[in-house]
């Protein structure tokens, strides 16, 4: 469990995050949704530590990470998988390679049980015929299967995602979502994501936290999402034209 | 603007204190080391062997031309040839060309790594970045007064067959003149500039990929700021190292 307790940050003049109160839970697939510009990368890297919030304090399974001493802070990163919106995979290296990269750095692991263990997550995200190719020489669905692979090689008790579904096609898009549940739940991990994509809030979301202008201004589940009289949220849900459809449609049933 | 330069120099220097902090596991850096040898330094021999070679021949031709009076011995060929090939153009030209062979391709790979993220990744998962990226490159350059040693022995016998061999002087002469007052120290001016050199190769352009800001088109302007002040900060050392060397 992540529990972020009144985040601010700013830059410069402009405060990009205010006072932002939440928990992530373990086990589940926690959605950050919101407009382009609304703060969810920024307050993604600071749960990462990339940035560091001006005020408030970010706690992993009840460690303050601000008050962490900076072994301890990598220690932590170590339990740490992150999924990158440009899937970030390193280019000189192959496939297999960029998914054993965290066990040879931070594992005494001998170069065959990584490549077991590496076998064993390639074969989870469903990726074939891929170790031995560059980063280049893949399709975007398999690069974000392969960053997925390198993000959960290390067993992570923490896993985030940017925008882990942009540019790729909406059935491609639903499998990568899907695949992120699944793992969530087999490994009860904590895993935060960053979306704006409503195909997947309906997919996967779970616990659903919505930020506008910097403000948390809903929270709830898939479920909650309809239902709700947050004039924000229904705004932002509803500035889709299938969910406008949607809804009239099940007004029409009511 | 003299703010902003400062901040950057002060930047650089708190880059250089954290590339040997932190080190990375040595059984990963080696391998990168190697590969930054292939890359910055094997790659690099073909083309400075060719230039050497070649000015090496143009400097001899040039000083034969320009001797038209006979009361000036032959052997001053092969004494201008040594001096200008160990002194200038094989330490401080072979940089600045170096600059942009090496520094652009230092500028670019990091610079990219810094548009996709990669850094962050690095930095996600705990690694020290700069040491991961500029460590290996500034051990790999050690090996850059090799380089620059090859440079030397090519410009020098560059300039001795195209003396020879275009008629402008004796083989026995050329080797007289490459001998004549030679001071051992001037090769050890010319190796302290060079390792210098190869510090600068390895860090600034470095710091220009490492802390770009922006895309794919931004990365092709880094590489271009990045040699235009690599090449400048050679330029500057070579003259406060020559002042401080070889005057007085
Ligand atoms: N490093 C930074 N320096 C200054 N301002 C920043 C920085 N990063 C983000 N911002 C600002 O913070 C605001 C929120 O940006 P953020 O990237 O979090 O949006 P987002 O919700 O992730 O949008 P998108 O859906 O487009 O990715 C923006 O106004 C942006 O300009
Ligand atoms: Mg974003």
């Amino acid at each position: 469990m992540i529990e972020v307790k009144n985040v601010e940050k700013s830059f410069g003049e402009s405060k990009v995050l205010k006072g932002i109160t939440t928990t992530f839970e373990t086990g589940k697939t926690n959605l950050i949704i919101g407009q382009s510009g609304s703060g969810k990368t920024v307050l993604l890297k600071s749960l990462l530590g990339i940035f560091t919030p001006d005020v408030g304090t970010i706690s992993f399974d009840g460690r303050i990470y601000s008050d962490l001493t900076s072994d301890e802070k990598r220690e932590l990163r170590t339990e740490i998988g992150m999924v990158f919106q440009g899937s970030a995979l390193f280019d000189s290296m192959t496939v297999e390679e960029n998914v054993g990269f965290p066990l040879k750095m931070f594992t005494t692991k001998s170069a065959a049980e990584i490549r077991d263990r590496v076998n064993v997550v390639i074969q989870r995200v469903n990726l074939v015929d891929a170790n031995h190719k560059k980063p280049s020489e893949i399709s975007g669905g398999m690069q974000k299967r392969v960053a997925i692979a390198r993000a959960i090689v290390n067993n992570p008790k923490y896993l985030f995602c940017d925008e882990p579904n942009s540019g790729l096609d909406p059935k491609t898009a639903i499998v990568i979502d899907n695949l992120i549940m699944e793992i969530t739940q087999e490994y009860n991990i904590t895993t935060v994501i960053n979306t704006h994509d409503m195909n997947s809030v309906m997919e996967i979301g779970e616990k659903i936290i919505f930020l506008k202008n910097g403000i948390l201004a809903w929270e709830g589940t898939k479920k909650d999402i309809f239902k709700t009289d947050n004039e924000a949220i229904v705004d932002f849900v509803y500035s889709s034209n299938l969910f406008k459809k949607i809804r009239k449609a099940q007004n029409k049933d009511l | 603007m003299l703010v902003r330069y400062l901040s950057q120099i002060g930047k650089y220097f708190l880059m250089l204190k954290e590339v040997f902090n932190k080190p990375t596991k040595w059984s990963v850096m080696r391998g990168l080391i190697f590969k930054e040898i292939d890359d910055l330094v094997i790659d690099s021999l073909g083309i400075v062997a060719f230039i050497s070679f070649f000015v090496g021949g143009v400097v001899a031709i040039q000083t034969a031309l320009n001797l038209t009076n006979p009361l000036i011995p032959k052997y001053l060929i092969g004494f201008a040839t040594r001096q200008s090939v160990i002194l200038e153009f094989a330490p401080t030209f072979i940089s600045i060309i170096m600059a942009g062979k090496m520094g652009s391709f230092i500028t670019s790979s990091i610079g990219t790594m810094r548009v996709t993220e990669q850094i962050d990744a690095l930095e996600v998962m705990g690694v020290n970045s700069l040491n991961y990226l500029v460590f290996p490159k500034i051990i790999a350059l050690l090996l850059y007064p090799f380089v620059i040693g090859i440079a030397m022995f090519l410009g020098i016998l560059g300039g001795w067959m195209a003396g020879v061999y275009g008629g402008f002087t004796s083989s026995v002469e050329f080797i007289q003149g490459i001998q004549t007052e030679f001071i051992p120290f001037h090769i050890a001016y010319a190796f302290i500039k060079t390792i210098m050199f190869a510090l600068i190769l390895a860090t600034i352009p470095s710091f220009h990929g490492y802390y770009m800001k922006g895309g794919a088109l931004e990365v092709g302007k880094a590489s271009t700021v990045a040699f235009v002040w690599t090449s400048v900060i050679i330029i500057l050392v070579n003259y406060i190292l020559t002042q401080l060397l070889l005057t007085n």
